[in-house]
């Protein structure tokens, strides 16, 4: 029984997959791409983007927490799946401040490949005007709250990682919003270092080294050579702060 | 005295034309002009609206983002707020010099802006008045026109360009909205594929731009008097200069005269800017109107751009453009000229300028390898001051401990040239509307001497996006006698 093959079907295609395993890892592992953004190889799945919602058997679902079953029947490129995955990135556009052109991490952002990957072209343009203060406090991070997708990979890093639990996330709904571990509230008060994992993994432009943007020049940043699914099937995951995947 | 133009005794018993917004200019532009029953002009003025909240937006947002930041201001002339917000920030990482390696970029890219600036103005937006007259048919008096009847003026327009877009695409990554320039340097010298491509086309680019000038001495020569008189008043004017005294239109001090020729100042370091410079404001305009604070709020004003630059340096470090330079200050010796329509024949020479320095740069080692950026002791301000394709273009930034900024200042060109726009737009009046039926050929007089100064009503307003020209003739009672409406040419 063991080493029978286990198989879903992806789309009509059969996928194999080990016992554990995700549909989303199956998928990949497979060389099918599905689009993700709170998800990170090395860290326990989240769900909380939604944006690898799959159908299982009719139900829709998120592929990064579902575990791959013998004999499901998955789809993922149908019509009405593509449809909602761009809403959720064009929503997540508009409801942070997100201005590409003039941020930083253009070119070496998940949301924005992401977006490309799933034809996303208008929301980009909204006018930045910020609601949400910076926090320049630390001397070497800056904090761009604006642009944060709330995806938690940064408190997961933190705290599984760095064993500092320097982020987390406050409120609920519309109020949902990243805090540091601090009385104050400023990060300049928290034990971040810039050597910490939490630095690295964000897939916005939120947790940036300080007096470095814009050094990496257009053509060689992460998603100028390569698509957000060639990085994904790669096994990697979005940029470093440092533009290399 | 043509400044008695700008107020009208009785306004109230006036028929008001408003030429709004202003065709061939980039941005929102309005001219009004008040005439009585006979036709005669009792008050011009150009309104723009100067948008100014930039300025207080890039408040608190971290410094290195402002060069990119900034290329927001303007869909026009990114490339030369790109490379003035740089070089205010040299000064605040403490990199006052940057290596030659990021000079040659930044000049390469600053050259190549220059280039295609001018020769979309002249090609695209001003060729039509000049080829065709500039009371000639309007179905006539376009780029299109331009294409039917001279089609290989048009296609020169086009390829030089083209050729300026490149220099800035290889050297910012993109043609607009590029990121080359960073405080303290640039993020990538030039490759030797992308430096070959260009240095193949340079002779064919220099060759065009020789014909250019040519082509603008003879349109000016055969109407001497006419282009020599059009809406030409004397004033100062103002342009940054290289420390040797020489045209530089990336780097230098700034320098003054008066209409005579006389300095009013020089030497004066950017950063040093508002101890000669003021600026007021006029109920009747949201634009600001800058002078010369030794010369007082009335008689302080100056012009910026071309015509300015060529008179003001010393020469011109390239020899093609210096012998084109010698040859237009010989039409007027030991004095200075000012006709509004020389900014043609000035603009033209510049662009062949910037040619020839292309040329030089290109034959640089330093623009493909070597150290990119600099830093050094940070400081709390800096100011950059760059000559952009229009006039001299101020970028002024405090940043605090955290690296956010705290203040910023900006003086774009066409803000300098405002009351230089507003004095040749009444005389105009005065010399071609006064005691006529206004028709649309006559109106057009009007948009041509602002056309002249090449502003950039997109950097002043921030306003982006095709505008259809009304001109509106309004009774005294305020009802609209006649209008006109005709699509505005306009190019991003
Ligand atoms: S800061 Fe970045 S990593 Fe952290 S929750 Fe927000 S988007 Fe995710
Ligand atoms: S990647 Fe699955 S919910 Fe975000
Ligand atoms: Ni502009």
């Amino acid at each position: 029984m063991s080493d029978e093959r286990k198989t879903f079907t992806l789309d009509g295609q059969d996928v194999e997959f080990t016992e554990g395993q995700t549909i989303l890892q199956a998928a990949l592992a497979s060389g099918t791409y599905v689009p993700s953004l709170c998800y990170h190889p090395e860290f326990r799945p989240h769900g909380s983007c939604k944006v690898c919602t799959v159908k299982v058997n009719g139900r829709t679902t998120a592929s990064c927490t579902t575990p791959a079953t013998a004999g499901d029947t998955v789809e993922l490129a149908t019509d009405d799946l593509k449809d909602l995955r761009k809403n959720l990135v064009q929503f997540l556009f508009t409801e942070g401040n997100h201005f590409c052109p003039s941020c930083e991490q253009s070119g070496n952002c998940q949301l924005q490949a992401v977006g490309y990957e799933l034809g996303v072209v208008s929301g980009h343009y909204n006018p930045l005007f910020p609601s949400r203060p910076v926090d320049a406090s630390h001397p070497d991070v800056l904090l761009e709250l604006n642009r944060c997708i709330l995806c938690e990979l940064c408190v997961r890093a933190s705290a599984l990682v760095d064993r500092k639990h320097v982020f987390s996330l406050s409120g609920r709904g519309i109020t949902k919003h990243l805090v540091v571990n601090a009385e104050s509230g400023r990060l300049a008060d928290t034990n971040l270092s810039v050597e910490d994992k939490a630095m690295s993994v964000c897939p916005v432009g939120v947790i940036l080294r300080k007096r470095r943007g814009f050094r990496v020049p257009i053509g060689e940043r992460t998603f100028d050579t390569h698509t957000a699914s060639e990085i994904a099937l790669a096994g990697a995951r979005g940029p470093t702060e440092d533009g290399a995947p | 005295m043509v400044s008695d133009l700008e107020k009208a005794k009785d306004p109230q018993k006036l028929r008001r034309i408003a030429i709004d917004p202003v065709s061939r200019v980039e941005g929102h532009g309005k001219v009004t002009i008040l005439l009585d029953d006979q036709h005669r002009v009792h008050q011009v003025r150009l309104h723009i609206v100067e948008f100014r909240g930039f300025e207080r937006f890039i408040q608190g947002r971290p410094y290195w983002e402002v060069p990119v930041m900034v290329q927001r201001l303007c869909g026009i002339c990114p490339v030369s707020h790109h490379l003035a917000a740089s070089k205010a920030l040299d000064h605040v990482v403490g990199a006052a010099r940057v290596p030659d390696t990021a000079d040659r970029v930044r000049r390469l890219m600053h050259y190549g802006q220059i280039l295609q600036s001018h020769a979309l103005h002249f090609y695209h937006l001003s060729s039509p008045d000049l080829l065709f007259g500039f009371g000639s048919d309007p179905e006539q008096r376009n780029i299109v026109g331009v294409l039917a009847a001279y089609p290989d003026i048009a296609r020169q327009g086009v390829m030089l360009r083209k050729f300026g877009q490149e220099a800035i695409r290889i050297t910012a990554g993109k043609r607009v909205h590029g990121t080359g320039s960073v405080p303290g340097g640039v993020n990538k010298a030039v490759s030797a594929a992308d430096r070959d491509e260009l240095a193949r086309a340079l002779p064919q680019v220099l060759d065009w731009a020789q014909q250019g000038v040519r082509l603008v001495a003879e349109l000016h020569l055969a109407n001497r008097r006419a282009y020599d008189e059009f809406g030409t008043v004397s004033s100062s004017l103002m342009s940054l200069v290289g420390r040797d005294g020489k045209l530089d239109l990336y780097d230098g001090v700034l320098r003054a005269r008066d209409a005579d020729g006389t300095l009013i100042f020089d030497g004066v370091e950017p950063a040093e800017y508002h101890t000669q410079l003021r600026e007021n404001v006029r109920s009747w305009s949201y634009m600001k109107f800058p002078f010369i604070q030794s010369r007082g709020a009335d008689e302080g004003w100056y012009k910026v751009g071309p015509l300015a630059r060529v008179q003001n340096c010393d020469a011109i470090g390239t020899p093609l453009a210096e012998a084109a330079r010698q040859e237009l200050l010989a039409l007027a010796p030991g004095r200075l000229l000012h006709a509004p329509l020389m900014f043609h024949w000035a603009r033209m020479i510049e662009l062949l300028h910037a040619a020839e320095m292309i040329g030089l740069l290109l034959d640089d080692p330093a623009l493909q390898s070597g150290t990119l950026t600099a830093s050094g002791p940070r400081a709390t301000s800096g100011v950059g001051i760059i000559e952009a394709p229009r006039g001299t273009l101020i970028h002024h930034y405090e940043v605090d401990s955290q690296d956010l900024v705290t203040m910023c200042n900006l003086i774009v060109s066409t803000t300098h040239n405002n009351q230089a726009m507003n004095e040749a737009i009444r005389q105009v009046a005065r010399q071609h509307l006064d005691g006529h039926e206004p028709t649309e050929g006559l109106l057009n007089h009007i948009e041509v001497a602002i056309r002249a100064f090449d502003p950039c009503l997109s950097c002043a307003t921030h306003a982006l996006g095709k505008m259809p020209l009304a001109v509106e003739l309004v009774a005294p009672d305020g009802r609209v006698v006649q209008r006109l409406v005709r699509d505005a040419e306009s190019v991003g």
